[in-house]
């Protein structure tokens, strides 16, 4: 539990020092009137032209979502890895042949995830 | 029950003399859940002293490293001027960043703008915290270690996500959607890598890892399993180079083409974090390599009792950084001698052969578990 504690601590300990870095150099930073030319967001010289929140192309959501997939699928494989030696010493309640062909199946589903993704063009960037 | 996470002299005296010294407390105050409570906070802020220490020192260190390898690969001398061969450039380089005017663009969401490099900030140093040193000296040994990576990271992309998009930039935009599109591609292969580490080692637990590499460099899991642990290792180059939008991966933030990236608004100190943050992870995925492959903080025995003898008399600390180097340099290396492959092309690269070839490397590493292991 401990362990977590310190964790947390450091989680915040991240935060903190961008923050105070932040702040310093808010405090030390050398100041210009805000006019209307220096806080226009930078486009190569040009005027900006409209919002800069545009819509953007649905495959970055997809790539997202396959993504979601295949992590989901990672974490699902670890405690299966983890224990992979004891499994195939025979030290657990499920026989190891049982565990290979359960893995096959599911690698199997995942893989033809991707192959019908594939197949549907998701994965071509254009 | 207080555990301690870190054990050095300091710590150990300051475990005793804690108790010690909360005699004269207040009778109400003289509990143990107090003395423990104490040496717990002391021991935490060790550890955060230990870890800043390593972590910010480095950066600096590191700016100046990879600009005398860039220039020495491009055949200049780089940095000369400050100190000794340019040595207080990096210095100087902090000091004028903290004098420059922080401010937002109009347009900008000013909370988000000023939220997004706290976040991208927190994750290396939260896996800072995860890596072994040596064999008592880690910071949080906890038995999720390889998982809590592989979350945080995917942590970080939230920070540079919203950093694109409170700066009302439309490069910014661009790049902050590629860089986040690039890092959770590339987070798959990293965490089916970490997978095969976690299959030869049977825990999640780096503390583990790193101790199931124990014996001659023949047990460090690059050798371990024969030409399979040197592809692993190799694809998790790859990965973790484009895991940190390094060059060659670096489309996000390519200079010629999208102006900056995702901190293209960003200046001052905001702009610093996001470097800091961006180094201190290249520490952090150097260190994962060092550990998950190159045997952690074990000596390179070659099973030879007086040489080895001499190595192990080395502490492991000084081995760690010594593979932390070395890793670094390699991505350093890399990054200066490579072309930058396009966006399709790197999206292609990962989809469609390092998620393949990392799911048929699994099965090859099970295969030999069964077979040989």
């Amino acid at each position: 539990m401990s362990e977590y504690i310190i964790l947390s601590i450091f989680l915040f300990l991240g935060a903190f020092i961008a923050a105070a870095a932040t702040v310093t150099g808010l405090l030390l930073g050398y100041r210009t009137k805000n006019t209307k030319n220096k806080m226009a967001p930078y486009e190569c010289g040009m005027e900006t032209i409209g919002n800069a929140r545009i819509q953007f192309k649905v495959g970055y959501y997809l790539f997202a979502l396959l993504f979601l997939v295949f992590d989901i699928e990672a974490l699902f494989l670890f405690p299966v890895m983890a224990n992979f030696k004891e499994i195939m010493a025979g030290n657990t309640p499920l026989p190891p042949q049982v565990v290979v062909i359960d893995l096959v199946i599911f690698m199997a589903i995942l893989v033809s995830g991707l192959a019908y993704a594939w197949k549907k063009g998701i994965l071509k960037w254009e | 029950m207080f555990v301690p996470s870190i054990t050095h002299p300091v710590g150990d005296f300051i475990r005793e003399w804690v108790p010690k010294l909360s005699a004269y407390l207040p009778e109400q105050l003289q509990s143990q859940t107090l003395d423990s409570i104490a040496a717990f906070l002391i021991n935490a802020l060790l550890c955060i002293i230990a870890v800043c220490a390593v972590n910010i020192g480095s950066a600096p260190i590191l700016i100046y490293m990879e600009r005398k390898v860039c220039a020495h690969v491009q055949c200049r001398l780089g940095p000369m001027r400050l100190g000794w061969h340019g040595t207080l450039q990096t210095i100087a380089d902090v000091i004028k960043m903290l004098f420059k005017e922080v401010y937002s663009p109009s347009g900008a969401d000013k909370l988000m703008f000023y939220v997004a490099p706290l976040i991208v900030l927190i994750a290396p140093f939260i896996i800072a915290a995860l890596i072994p040193f040596d064999h008592n000296l880690i910071v949080a040994d906890i038995d999720m270690g390889i998982p809590m990576i592989i979350a945080v990271n995917g942590f970080g992309v939230l920070g540079i996500l919203l950093g694109g998009w409170s700066s009302n930039n439309k490069y910014s935009l661009l790049g902050a959607l590629r860089s986040g599109a690039q890092m959770i591609s590339y987070e798959i292969s990293f965490a089916m890598i970490l997978l095969f580490v976690v299959m030869i080692s049977g825990s999640t637990s780096l503390m583990d890892i790193a101790q199931a590499q124990d014996g001659t460099v023949l047990d460090w899991f690059i050798f371990k399993i024969p030409v399979l642990g040197f592809i692993a290792f190799i694809l998790f180059f790859i990965s973790s180079t484009a895991e940190m939008n390094r060059a060659p991966f670096d489309i996000a933030e390519a200079e010629q083409e999208l102006t900056g990236g995702y901190h293209t608004e960003y200046n001052g100190t905001p702009f610093a974090m996001f470097y800091l943050a961006e180094y201190i992870a290249l520490v952090t995925n150097s260190a994962l390599a060092a550990t998950c492959f190159l045997g952690g903080f074990h000596a390179p025995c070659i099973g030879v009792a007086a040489i080895d003898g001499v190595l192990q008399m080395v502490p492991g600390v000084v081995w760690l950084f010594a593979k932390i180097y070395f890793m670094i340099w390699c991505y350093m290396m890399v990054r200066w001698t490579f072309v930058r492959p396009r966006v399709d092309q790197l999206m292609d690269f990962e989809w469609k052969f390092l998620l393949p070839v990392n799911l048929v490397l699994l099965a090859a590493g099970a295969v030999w578990m069964i077979f040989v292991g």
